[in-house]
């Protein structure tokens, strides 16, 4: 058992999971969407990725990538929330969507990592 | 590139982790503490304010307690966000100093960098590997005549000294070991514009592998390689290794040339010499008996020369059991003066310290010039670094080995005809040599005079060429006239002219040009630059051909020919 990819699939699953979580619900509804939940999926994500930092390999690379649209998608929604809570004031159902939405492509890309990672652990025979 | 990014990236990921992990926390915390807002009220802080309070927290900016003043609750909270974020920041910071500071880090920066250098290189360049005195004296020449170089040495220090060096051109160096292919490959060996390979690294093992690498990878690509011993430069030879330079051999032929044909030498020296070096003084070395100091390698090789030439000489050695020197040689190492006096010091016309050693050919030189002044004094310089002492050791003849052998390797590079010019010169003879560079020395002036080859071809010799097609004869004297009054000469001579198998030396200024011709030509630097409008361009061609100032334009040409239909 290698501990580097123990540690390393709980956090893709986590983010994939925890994105998952916040994207479920009506599009434009902020009641059945969690800032907390959007949170902790940015940060597992932003962990996910330094994690796959310095990997050689071409698969690690593609993660990598896969790892940084995830990111910059949350992020994009965190600064969303934040320009709609503080100065746009207040949340309306035009700026959830937009912030959903986003969530929803980082979904996609969490989706992409975790695949792919399944798809290397199947082509290891041990 | 993608090596030192990868692995700076290997080498952050804890501190980067423990960033992002103490910042979520924090921040989480912050957002999850109460607090109340300026009329008392419970209040929450948002992700959004939470984050900024931590950034400026955590780099120690402070812009104090935003937007109301904070509970105890969540000062108590501060106080654990400041302590753990702050150093975790110093952590991270520490951790990219100290990856960029990595000796492996920077040597895969330094290579890249390198790399990248030469794989920009746009223009012909030469790989030389080994950067002692001779290849700092070669690359120095090529630099200055505006020939790039790159360079490889396994020594730093030589490579720091490259560095420091203040070439006309940036001159790419890398510390690395030169009988690998990769690093040669590295170096530019598979480069477009590479133009040849140069070994001269003091270890023959390897420059016998540069050269069989070169060979191999790039079969057509000139390589010059010195070899120090003839088993090795027969190997070499046996691959098709172009010019084998066997250090010993060159440097002891060149001071026996110096000593029994002074004209020859000097006219060696001359033809040989780097762009801009002053003009080297006749010699004039005594007939008669002379003292050999040192019989190693070189020693050896200057005693078969000067054997050959008739010359009588008295072998000085230290250790004669190892080197074997001829009978009737004196044992010692000539720096002392007992063992000079047995050697005949007195009744000798000249001494030639010749050992691998600077301080003792010094020492011997001293000590002879004490016994006997009128002694003509040549010594062996084997280390650049003590050039002041030589200057100032007051010699007749100062043999420098890697100034002899750089400026060979760079006549062989820049004209390639002077190769056959001076082996052809050497069957005439010493008189002929004095003929020859007393006429030089009334054309140059104190700088050595300028060596070029000029090809009438289509390209090379544009002007030239056509109107040789055109039938208009040219002679070899022609070449000289000035363009700016043809009745003028430009200060120079023909040395050779070679028309396929046919080689003239120093062909009479009547000679009539063809096309294909190729010329070595000698001169001052102006002459040089003057003599390629008659080669490149049409109309001062025909006015120094013809006397005839040709119309430059299509119209005035026009003109110019309507007034008659002559017969």
């Amino acid at each position: 058992m290698n501990l580097e990819k123990v540690v390393f699939a709980f956090f893709i699953v986590l983010a994939l999971t925890l994105n998952f979580g916040f994207y479920v619900g009506e599009i434009d509804n902020p009641a059945h969407h969690s800032i907390y939940e959007l949170y902790a999926a940015l940060v597992v994500s932003l962990i996910a990725t330094v994690l796959k930092l310095g990997d050689r390999t071409h698969l690690g690379a593609v993660l990598l990538a896969t790892s940084l649209v995830a990111d910059l998608q949350l992020i994009a929604a965190a600064i969303v929330w934040a320009y709609a809570e503080h100065v746009a004031g207040g949340l309306t159902s035009h700026l959830m969507t937009a912030i959903v939405s986003l969530s929803g492509g980082a979904l996609l890309a969490n989706l992409t990592s975790v695949v792919l990672f399944i798809a290397e652990t199947l082509s290891i025979r041990r | 590139m993608q090596n030192s990014l990868f692995l700076l990236l290997r080498r952050l990921r804890t501190p980067l982790v423990l960033l992002i992990l103490v910042y979520a926390i924090a921040v989480l915390g912050l957002v999850l503490i109460p607090g109340v807002d300026a009329q008392g009220r419970p209040w929450h802080v948002s992700f959004f304010h939470a984050f900024y309070i931590v950034s400026y927290t955590a780099t120690t900016i402070g812009f104090g307690e935003l937007p109301y003043a904070f509970t105890d609750a969540q000062r108590m909270w501060l106080t654990a966000t400041i302590y753990a974020s702050v150093v975790v920041w110093l952590y991270a910071i520490g951790a990219l100093l100290a990856a960029a500071q990595d000796p492996a880090f920077r040597a895969i920066r330094v290579e890249n960098a390198f790399t990248r250098a030469v794989r920009r290189i746009r223009e012909p360049f030469y790989l030389v590997c080994g950067y002692g005195d001779t290849g700092a004296l070669l690359v120095r020449a090529l630099a200055d005549s505006g020939i790039r170089a790159v360079v490889l040495d396994r020594d730093a220090e030589r490579i720091a000294a490259l560095e420091l060096e203040e070439l006309p051109m940036a001159i790419p160096g890398l510390r690395g070991d030169a009988s690998q292919p990769a690093t040669l490959l590295r170096a530019g060996l598979a480069h477009p514009h590479c133009q040849g390979v140069i070994a001269l690294t003091d270890r023959d093992e390897v420059n016998l592998k540069v050269a069989i690498t070169s060979k191999l990878l790039r079969p057509n690509l000139p390589t010059i390689c010195r070899a120090d011993t003839q088993d090795v430069a027969d190997n070499m030879a046996s691959f098709g290794t172009d010019h084998i330079i066997n250090a010993f051999d060159t440097f002891a032929g060149r001071l026996a040339m110096a000593l029994h044909s002074p004209g020859m030498y000097l006219l060696y020296e001359w033809m040989t010499a780097a762009p801009h070096e002053p003009l080297r003084e006749p010699i004039f070395p005594p007939v008669g008996r002379w003292i050999l100091c040192g019989y190693g390698r070189f020693g050896k090789a200057v005693h078969a020369r000067l054997v050959r030439e008739g010359v009588v000489a008295t072998v000085v050695e230290a250790d004669p059991v190892r080197t074997q020197p001829p009978p009737g040689s004196v044992v010692g190492r000539g720096t002392e003066a007992v063992t000079l006096e047995e050697a005949h010091v007195r009744e000798a016309v000249g001494i030639v310290a010749g050992t691998d050693n600077d301080a003792n050919n010094l020492s011997i030189i001293m000590t002879a010039r004490e016994l006997n002044p009128g002694l003509f004094m040549v010594a062996r310089q084997n280390e650049t670094q003590n050039d002041a002492l030589f200057r100032a050791a007051r010699l007749d003849l100062l043999m420098q080995r890697s100034s002899v052998i750089a400026h060979k390797i760079f006549a062989l590079l820049t004209t390639p005809l002077l190769t056959e010019f001076l082996d052809l010169a050497r069957r005439q003879g010493n008189d002929w040599a004095n003929q020859l560079v007393s006429r030089l020395g009334g054309i140059v002036g104190d700088e050595a005079p300028e060596t070029w080859g000029l090809t009438i071809s289509a390209t090379e010799a544009p002007a030239l060429y056509a109107g040789l097609g055109e039938g208009q004869t040219v002679s070899v004297g022609d070449l000289w006239r000035d363009p700016r009054n043809r009745e003028e000469r430009l200060p120079g001579i023909a040395l050779l002219l070679k028309r396929g198998e046919l080689e003239i030396l120093v062909p009479d200024e009547a000679t009539p040009l063809q096309q294909g011709d190729q010329l070595l030509l000698a001169g001052r630097v102006e002459a040089r630059r003057q003599l390629s409008w008659i080669a490149r361009n049409h109309n001062s061609f025909t006015y120094l051909v013809t006397g005839r100032e040709s119309a430059a334009g299509w119209l005035w040409e026009k003109l110019v020919r309507r007034p008659g239909p002559t017969p």
